[in-house]
């Protein structure tokens, strides 16, 4: 096998320019697929994490039947008292769950005693809503007390509403909102921060605690909009997540429907197809890397049979087995490619470590969201490129090199 | 005893709608350690018969055997297997790999055709580069060397192996005259050191009369006074 790869490299280096020229095409189509894999994979990173960490969190368990209806905000699908203990107790208890948060979701009005206007509210226990959603203090603009997040008597406005109204931390507004049967009540607040806005469902919402939310709504006891959990593990995800399904399944209702559904992130946003797409475009990067590969080592490959018809005709007349000949020329299809594929990995990883030390911005959704990028890959996405760029060059160099020995010796040596 | 023997051979190709004989109801035998040419003008058949000595080509009637081999019934794998363990073979354009120095290229079928050890290797390639004189050329390309060195260093490569039979195409047709008759004269010592058997075309008078014997080839046949010699 050395043998026959030493022969190949010294082939290939009969022809430097041409072998440098493909190996280049083969290293910037590596280098490609690095640098966007790395950028596409911290862009999702970033926007995934920004969704799951200060809003979403990265399971929701609902009563069964509020989704259906979620952009209502439906009082008549709350998760009353008795459920929800054994819900606490049961997310207590799972295994891979980091924290979770109970929020009672509504709409209610919002005035500053001049103008009125519509906002949605999540009533939170503050403490427990920052191990299910950690960034949400990172949102927060002008906050009343930077190390606490919300007391009660306290609300924290969406920005574009604050902006709209004029009002700013330490200001008062009223809260007035209506309950299940229809009957309203009214509250003053002190807006204790401003929440910067966030694309996706709940990305415009406001905050005040739980006990306010319900006092506002006239709860006599607390009933539960939806329960938001993180896991210790993201890419654990889908095993919680079906734990908790699980665990979940024998409380049913007396028509023995269930009485909960949990959905994850994915299924919450319609974010997640971005994600998808991102997904497919890098699939499509790939696809590019590949018809490169092909293309360029094919041929490079058939050109050199052509070239060296009399060359194979010695070697087979010297009595080199077919498959032997077959080897030299997959083995140089091999080299080429594992030459441009180690050039690429090394490119790419500089261009990605480059990118870090420069800084990555970009804007993103109708919010005008920045976020600043930390491209990287894992050993495995560069392994894996360069594992895609040695087949498909092998594959590329199969055709010519069966062609190569399958040359009759007789024929080939009388080839000018 | 014979080392190749052809029994009523012939060899037609077909060019386009026409049949051509190459090589027409020919039957002839030669000795081993003998020293034989085929001669003859261009398209007399010299080369077709050399080409079924060295397995390169099946006959399309008769039957050819080289160091007791029928050769007809080989697959390319076995005629492959053949040449590299009987057979030597020097061209007339010398073939030899560009990018392997003058010892890899003489090393070539002992490395990728016998799978040698280095071991067994080096004193090998040694011992037949000193034979033709080329030792101190070992670590030369081919593009560095002469025409007569190039030959000498094919020489070489096809005696590493230490074949019953070598055969040599032409092998003076692109060197001049003096450096033809080097190469002649060393084909013919190696043939005394070694005990190969050299088997070579050419349609150089000067060369013909070197030959211990020869078959004059004519249209694809040998002429009535072809052999002489040890060859009938």
């Amino acid at each position: 096998m050395i043998k026959v790869m030493s022969l190949a490299i010294r082939n290939l280096l009969r022809y430097k320019r041409r072998t440098l020229l493909t190996g280049l095409l083969i290293a910037v189509g590596v280098l490609a697929v690095i640098v966007f894999t790395g950028l596409s994979g911290s862009f999702k990173r970033a926007i995934v994490g920004q969704i799951t960490d200060s809003v979403l969190s990265h399971l929701q368990v609902h009563k069964k039947g509020y989704m259906a209806s979620i952009d209502n905000l439906p009082l008549d699908r709350m998760i009353p008292e008795k459920p929800y203990k054994k819900l606490n107790e049961t997310l207590s208890n799972s295994p891979g769950v980091e924290g979770f948060s109970p929020r009672i979701k509504f709409g209610a009005m919002l005035s500053n005693f001049a103008q009125t206007t519509n906002v949605r509210l999540n009533g939170i226990d503050p403490e427990k809503e920052l191990t299910a959603v950690p960034l949400l203090p990172s949102r927060i603009k002008d906050p009343k007390d930077p190390d606490v997040l919300l007391t009660p008597g306290q609300v924290l406005l969406p920005e574009i509403l604050a902006k709209g109204m004029g009002v700013g931390t330490g200001d008062t507004v009223v809260l007035v909102a209506n309950n299940r049967d229809g009957s309203v009540n009214g509250m003053t607040f002190e807006v204790a921060g401003v929440v910067e806005s966030l694309m996706g469902p709940g990305g415009r919402d406001g905050y005040l605690h739980i006990d306010d939310a319900a006092a506002l709504l006239r709860m006599e006891t607390i009933e539960i909009s939806e329960v938001a959990v993180r896991v210790t593990d993201f890419d654990a995800l889908a095993d919680v997540a079906g734990r908790i399904n699980q665990a979940l399944a024998p409380m049913v209702t007396p028509n023995g429907q269930p009485v909960f559904e949990v959905h994850t992130w994915q299924q919450l946003t319609p974010f997640y197809n971005v994600v998808r797409m991102i997904d497919l475009m890098t699939l499509g990067i790939k696809i590019i890397l590949i018809a490169v590969v092909l293309i360029s080592v094919l041929n490079v490959m058939i050109m050199s049979v052509y070239e060296r018809v009399k060359e194979i005709g010695t070697l087979a007349a010297m009595g080199t087995q077919p498959s032997r000949i077959m080897a030299l020329f997959v083995a140089e299809g091999f080299c080429l490619g594992l030459t441009g594929a180690a050039a690429g990995a090394v490119l790419g990883s500089g261009a990605l470590w480059i990118l870090n030390l420069t800084g990555v911005e970009v804007a993103f959704g109708g919010a005008g969201q920045v976020f600043e990028l930390a491209p990287s890959v894992t050993p495995g996405e560069v392994l894996s490129a360069c594992v895609i760029v040695l087949l498909v060059s092998v594959i590329a160099s199969l055709q010519p090199a069966a062609k190569a020995a399958a040359l009759e010796p007789v024929d080939a040596l009388r080839h000018v | 005893m014979d080392i190749v023997t052809f029994e009523n051979v012939s060899k037609t190709y077909r060019s386009g709608e026409t049949t051509v004989t190459a090589l027409g109801d020919v039957s002839l035998t030669i000795p081993r350690g003998m020293f034989t040419a085929f001669v003859g003008p261009s398209g007399s058949g010299k080369t077709t018969a050399l080409n079924l000595i060295g397995c390169l080509d099946q006959p399309t009637r008769g039957t050819v055997t080289v160091a007791g081999q029928a050769i007809g019934s080989m697959n390319r794998r076995r005629s492959a297997a053949f040449r590299g363990k009987h057979l030597g073979f020097v061209f007339q354009d010398f073939n030899l790999l560009p990018v392997l120095t003058v010892h890899e290229n003489v090393e070539y079928p002992l490395l990728m055709i016998q799978d040698l050890s280095k071991a067994q290797r080096k004193p090998a390639v040694e011992k037949v580069l000193t034979a033709v004189g080329m030792a101190d050329q070992a670590g030369k390309y081919p593009a560095q060397l002469s025409g007569g060195q190039k030959q000498r260093v094919a020489i070489a490569r096809a005696l590493v192996g230490n074949p019953a039979l070598v055969l040599a195409d032409e092998p003076t047709a692109n060197l001049d005259g003096a450096t033809a008759q080097k190469v002649i004269d060393l084909m013919k010592r190696m043939r005394d050191e070694f005990g190969i058997t050299f088997v070579f075309s050419t349609h150089d008078p000067r060369i013909m009369d070197q030959a211990e014997a020869f078959f004059h080839m004519e249209d694809g046949r040998l002429k009535d006074d072809a052999a002489t010699g040890g060859a009938s």
